[in-house]
């Protein structure tokens, strides 16, 4: 964000955008959000649709043709109230109800008739292109540029798409023939049009193997792409990581003890991308304890074995318990001079244990000395400073164990 | 699960299941000294077949094989020969692959990182009848018996770990070995024997939502 000076100045308030409405809508909602649009009571929208009606219905084609052509808001429908609703229906079935009734009152005739028909062909075109939202429509256009209908076949929920396509194109065939006929063109073209139908069916016969193998083909071509680019992933893993290190591992074939720490530490990066959700050393744990072996394991070449029960997140409480878990290790790495180290972390409701524990040469707790800062300071005095316990048990030639105990916070 | 109390040779014959020639001749090698390796198997069918001949105590199975993995060699042979005890042993240490092969009948799972004399260890102990739990199964068996405030328990005897139980788990997820989780709790070897032997019957027969979901995620149930 930038820095401001002087009275914070907002964005400029947006231009309100035309919506229909979820909230307060009898039948689609369109009424509703022209009246909010508008700022005006919704009464008088829906009177004036009512009163359009009376000039050969004409209110019902603007209705629908806005119906068609705007949106949910996309606030009603985050709010999850876009669905539709037996309500509805019920609205529906009394506005056609209405709609018969005036139309066979005033009677329709005509001018007004041709606006019918190609209202309905609207109506009918438009239901085809808008499936619910933009993003729907633009990811099958990137699937084939050239035959965005085919797409539209292939996409997913296909129940819905084919109630859309049988409807929008019936409604667009009836408001053709509806319009040719009032316009006294039908029976001129009849022979016309009879033979384009049977053109199409000829066409259909033909090109319907061509056609499902096309679909066909799209299907394969977009699991083989998922299929290469997870390849490509693991190439990529394979390339940087695993390979990287077996070439560090020939060139120091002499040192055993190298070629293990290598070894140990590729098997971790493994294990970590093929099994485990990652999670972010310093907001968990588990993560920030898991992240202290393998520093240590790559540090003195030890093998840290890491079980880590149950997970929280760091706070300032048990930070200084990571450390001192992470100082038990690495004086276990320098000096017990053991190829294995445990480390067992268990995550209570109301406290975390840490038991840091190695077979190793061991020591005399007593005769460590004043400047040894590790064990006294990084570990004891770390734990006491911040309300927690540190024990270490040890002896000399029987390992070591550090057991870290933290009370955990209010919040869990 | 019954438990088979037969006397058992002092050197168990043991069958190896794995489908890296290479790791077979390891184990081969380095099993040799302490039991009898009967045989070994690459693939899930020869497998069964050589086991059904063999017959052995204990069968060291590799979790991850073609053809349906060590999980479908463990079921075929479970049905004919239920007196062949399994010890699961692989690379990967995700629950969902420990949680379900113990599931699926193995007395215990190690991973391929165990030294020598622990597995020569491991195999004896599980042809005595008894469990072997890695501190990770440990850990995981933890983490899945954990209580939580809205865990239904249908049947304490199976759902719930004891008090014992748990410490026993604890000592073995911080690396003791069974001698020395014997001396910290004061109690015998064989106790502590008893106590994850119980734990593994828990784990196998309970129905826990944590136990299902882990065999269900590989749809092993």
């Amino acid at each position: 964000m930038p820095p401001r000076f002087g009275p914070p100045i907002g964005p400029p308030a947006p231009y309100p955008k035309l919506y229909r409405r979820a909230e307060g809508r009898i039948l689609a909602g369109t009424a509703a959000g022209i009246a909010e649009h508008l700022q005006i009571p919704v009464i008088f929208v829906r009177v004036t649709f009512a009163a359009l009606l009376v000039p050969a219905g004409l209110g019902a084609i603007l209705y629908a043709v806005f119906w068609a052509i705007l949106d949910v808001d996309p606030a009603d429908r985050a709010r999850g109230k876009g669905s539709r609703n037996l309500g509805q229906l019920f609205a529906f079935m009394g506005g056609a109800v209405v709609l018969a009734v005036v139309l066979a009152i005033v009677g329709v005739s005509g001018p007004y008739l041709l606006f019918w028909f190609l209202g309905v062909v609207g109506v009918g075109g438009v239901v085809i292109w808008r499936r619910a939202d933009d993003g729907l429509r633009e990811r099958w256009a990137a699937i084939t540029p050239r035959n965005p209908w085919l797409a539209m076949m292939l996409a997913r929920d296909r129940t819905a798409t084919t109630v859309r396509l049988v409807g929008g194109g019936l409604l667009v065939l009836v408001g053709l023939i509806g319009f040719l006929a009032a316009t006294g063109e039908l029976s001129a073209i009849r022979d016309g049009l009879l033979f384009g139908a049977a053109l199409l069916v000829g066409v259909g016969v033909v090109g319907a193997p061509w056609l499902a193998k096309i679909v066909t083909d799209l299907g394969n071509e977009r699991r083989e792409r998922i299929r290469s680019q997870e390849r490509a992933e693991i190439a990529a893993i394979v390339h940087d990581q695993v390979l990287h290190t077996l070439a560090l591992i020939q060139r120091s074939s002499d040192d055993p003890r190298e070629v293990a720490r290598l070894a140990r530490g590729q098997e971790r990066e493994l294990r970590n991308w093929l099994y485990k959700p990652t999670a972010s050393p310093t907001e968990r744990i588990a993560a920030a304890l898991e992240a202290a072996a393998a520093e240590v394991e790559d540090t003195y070449a030890v093998a840290v074995d890491a079980v880590v029960v149950g997970d929280c997140d760091v706070d300032e409480r048990l930070l200084p318990l990571v450390l001192a878990a992470r100082e038990a290790l690495v004086n276990a790495g320098k000096h017990a001079k053991v190829p294995t180290v445990s480390l067992y972390a268990e995550v209570e409701p109301e406290q975390v244990s840490v038991f840091v524990r190695d077979r190793g040469a061991g020591f005399d707790l007593d005769t460590v000395d004043g400047d040894r800062h590790g064990v006294r300071g990084s570990i004891l005095g770390r734990m006491k400073r911040h309300g927690g316990k540190a024990e270490i048990r040890s002896s000399p030639g029987d390992g070591t164990e550090v057991r870290l105990t933290m009370q955990r916070g209010a919040v869990s | 699960m019954t438990e088979q109390t037969e006397p058992v040779p002092a050197r168990p014959r043991v069958f190896l299941v794995d489908d890296h020639g290479m790791f077979r001749a390891g184990v081969r090698a380095e099993l040799g000294p302490t039991v009898d390796v009967v045989g070994e198997a690459g693939t899930v069918a020869e497998a069964v077949a050589a086991i059904a001949l063999h017959v052995p105590d204990v069968v060291l199975l590799d979790v991850h094989m073609p053809d349906g993995g060590g999980r479908a060699v463990l079921e075929a042979v479970r049905q004919t020969h239920p007196q062949v005890r399994f010890l699961a042993l692989s690379v990967s240490d995700a629950a969902e692959d420990v949680i379900g092969l113990i599931r699926a009948g193995a007395r215990g799972y190690v991973t391929k990182t165990i030294s020598a004399t622990e597995l020569a260890d491991a195999v004896r102990r599980v042809a005595d009848g008894d469990a072997v739990f890695s501190p990770r199964l440990a850990g995981f068996v933890l983490d899945a018996f954990a209580q939580r405030d809205n865990t239904p328990v249908r049947d304490p005897e199976l759902d719930l770990l004891t008090n014992r139980e748990r410490e026993v788990l604890r000592l073995l997820a911080r690396g003791y070995a069974y001698k020395e989780i014997a001396s910290e709790l004061f109690i015998s070897v064989k106790t502590v024997e008893t106590h994850v032997s119980s734990v593994l019957r828990k784990l196998q027969m309970s129905n826990r939502y944590e136990l299902s979901r882990w065999a269900v995620d590989r749809r092993l149930v």
